[in-house]
């Protein structure tokens, strides 16, 4: 039968490391990933273009934020300077040093990132919760503003928009929707296979146990100061890269209006719907703020109700936001929450074993 | 570990002294939590501290495990002065201790809580971290099957991959217990390990700190307030008084010492 456990519980410690623990699970995870392989053969490549890339960047960022906030605790509105970091780092060397591989470039983008995350990062040490998030915005106000006055970032040119040269990777120019979505999908499938690394590993633990206590936390041996840092660290690394591939792949141009305190909220309601302290609902989440405001616009033009767009627009607004509180109330610990539990009750069944 | 129980004659007390505290004293502001407290703590016994409410028995502890620097006096543990050094640096030099109000990882599951109690001996990197397969994953296996041993030893096999947040208050008492003892410490310090307990957990928690104390050779410095508990319990006992030590002894002694008397009972007047 589907999801029994009995006789098959797992009967080694490393089988329980696993990431997929039943087959069941892991049938469906080779079907979902072979279904986005193949993906491009047939999707329109609007719905490339304009979903799914968006989508796959995004998630990279908000894995990033997740793994500052849910796991380490430390809340941060700074995601969108992150972005810009690393988008802008990726466009100076794209054009003052063509020599280095693009793939490259990206990763030094990330490490750029990760520097500044670092620096800013520091008052995590001396603050919390919401009085750290006050001082994250400091960052994403501070970046703003180097990003639109000092023209070297951007090359001197004369308008603050600039458009990203055209890229190869390995000697395939990256110039079809197809070719785009399989670069950015090894991106996202590496970058999400190292957060679960990290995350159940000892480093993802301490990072909880930080976020959980932090006088027990020093008791253990953890040296709270490095595992906050790091964690500003990865989470910068992670919205640095997706930062440079929202300009690179996604807009093909790159100016700072891109990267606002917009962004830095959007991949905050990301997480939060989706689920904090989950990688699974990193992923839940972009796809919820990402796709909803879409399927709203859609119905609303289907029903053709005889309302002026205006209003249509802004009603998508309040719909949009009445779901992000309806989940939240419902389901407080995400949408990943709801699949879980949904899980539980496969396994259990015909037991209700609830919790 | 030995999960058979030995005779208790078996054990290795020694009269070699693993703490020593000579004339602490601290003072916050013009209060006086401990004024020239002297005590020592001898190897594989179990050492009690008790005293009235506000008796400067928690912040004595606070100050062998470093949260506390006290003003004046030194403290050693196996000879190293250890009175200005850091609580994760004490803790490295195997020293562990639980907390009266719970200091667990209340998100984290009963397996994580106690394998954080091993995190001084994890040594992979972050890169190697990052990978998983190969050293990590070696290390995390080794360590869970050390921390399987306190699953069985603490009978918490039913709460395994519970959040411990959410688990009934003695349970969560066994649990930080559990993680004291999964750094393999040499010394726990043990702050009210059975306040709020049943009758029957408290029974329980005892046999388990006798068996570690007995089978694993752990020395055990703990503050209680079930004087039946600690007479059971005890090798020897100290009493604190206002931030005073008013008297050290077996419990025989200490039941027939009038200084204790008259500080529990008051003096006639």
């Amino acid at each position: 039968m589907f999801y029994r456990t009995a006789r098959r519980l797992p009967d080694s410690y490393s089988a329980q490391l696993s990431i997929i623990g039943r087959n069941e699970d892991r049938i469906i995870a080779a079907l979902t990933l072979l279904a986005v392989l193949t993906l491009p053969q047939f999707a329109s490549p609007y719905f490339l273009k304009a979903l799914l890339i968006p989508f796959l960047i995004l998630s990279i960022a908000a894995i990033g934020l997740n793994l500052l906030m849910g796991y380490a605790g430390q809340p941060s509105l700074g995601s969108g300077a992150f972005m810009a970091v690393g988008a802008y780092t990726a466009y100076k060397l794209a054009t003052n040093v063509p020599e280095i591989p693009i793939v490259v470039d990206f990763a030094i983008a990330g490490v750029m990132a990760a520097g500044v995350g670092i620096v800013f990062g520091l008052p995590s040490l001396r603050m919390r919760a919401f009085y750290l998030a006050i001082a994250t915005l400091a960052i994403q106000f501070f970046i703003e503003w180097l990003f639109s006055k000092v023209a070297w970032f951007w090359n001197d040119h004369p308008s603050g928009v600039v458009s990203i040269p055209q890229f190869s990777v390995f000697g395939i120019p990256i110039d079809t929707p197809q070719k785009e979505f399989y670069l950015i999908g090894i991106i996202v499938a590496l970058m999400t296979i190292l957060a679960l690394n990290l995350t159940r590993s000892h480093i993802g633990r301490q990072w909880m146990a930080v976020r959980d206590n932090e006088t027990a936390a020093r008791l253990m041996g953890i040296s709270v100061r490095r595992a906050k840092l790091s964690a500003f660290a990865i989470s910068s690394f992670y919205c640095g890269v997706a930062g440079a591939l929202w300009a690179f792949v996604y807009l093909k141009t790159l100016g700072i209006t891109s990267y606002s305190i917009d962004v830095s909220f959007k991949i905050m309601f990301m997480i939060v719907i989706g689920g904090v302290g989950t990688i699974g609902g990193s992923f839940i989440g972009t796809a919820f703020v990402l796709l909803v405001p879409i399927f709203l616009s859609t119905v609303a033009s289907a029903l053709s109700l005889p309302i002026s767009t205006g209003s249509i627009a802004s009603m998508e607004q309040m719909i949009f936001g009445l779901l992000i509180v309806y989940f939240v109330i419902v389901e407080p610990q995400g949408i990943v929450r709801i699949v879980r539990n949904f899980h539980q009750k496969l396994v259990s069944w015909p037991l209700n074993v609830g919790r | 570990m030995n999960m058979l129980p030995t005779i208790r004659t078996g054990r290795g007390r020694s009269d070699s002294q693993v703490i020593v505290v000579e004339n602490v004293s601290l003072r916050f502001g013009g209060l006086a939590a401990l004024t020239n407290v002297s005590l020592d703590v001898r190897e594989g016994e179990i050492y009690s501290i008790i005293g009235p409410n506000g008796a400067g028995k928690t912040s004595l502890l606070n100050c062998i495990n470093g949260f506390y620097t006290p003003t004046s006096g030194r403290i050693t543990l196996g000879g190293d002065e250890i009175a200005r050094l850091s609580p994760a640096t004490i803790a490295r030099s195997g020293l562990s201790r639980t907390f009266q109000n719970l200091a667990l990882f209340k998100a984290l599951s009963t397996i994580d809580n106690l394998l954080l109690g091993r995190n001084l001996k994890m040594r992979t990197n972050f890169l190697q971290a990052a990978v998983f397969l190969g050293p990590t994953k070696r290390e995390e296996v080794k360590h869970r099957a050390a921390v399987e041993e306190i699953v069985h030893f603490l009978q918490l096999e039913a709460v395994r991959d519970e959040p411990v947040g959410q688990l009934p208050y003695g349970t969560q008492k066994r649990i930080e217990f559990g993680r004291a003892l999964a750094s393999e410490p040499k010394i726990i310090l043990l702050d009210e390990p059975m306040a709020g307990m049943t009758q029957r957990e408290k029974m329980e928690m005892c046999d388990f700190i006798r068996s570690a104390n007995e089978m694993l050779n752990v020395t055990f410095v703990l503050i209680e307030h079930d004087i039946g508990v600690i007479m059971g319990l005890s090798d020897r006992i100290a009493v604190l008084d206002r931030g005073l030590r008013i008297a050290e002894g077996t419990p025989r002694e200490i039941a027939a010492d009038p200084a204790v008397i008259s500080a529990y009972l008051g003096v006639e007047h």
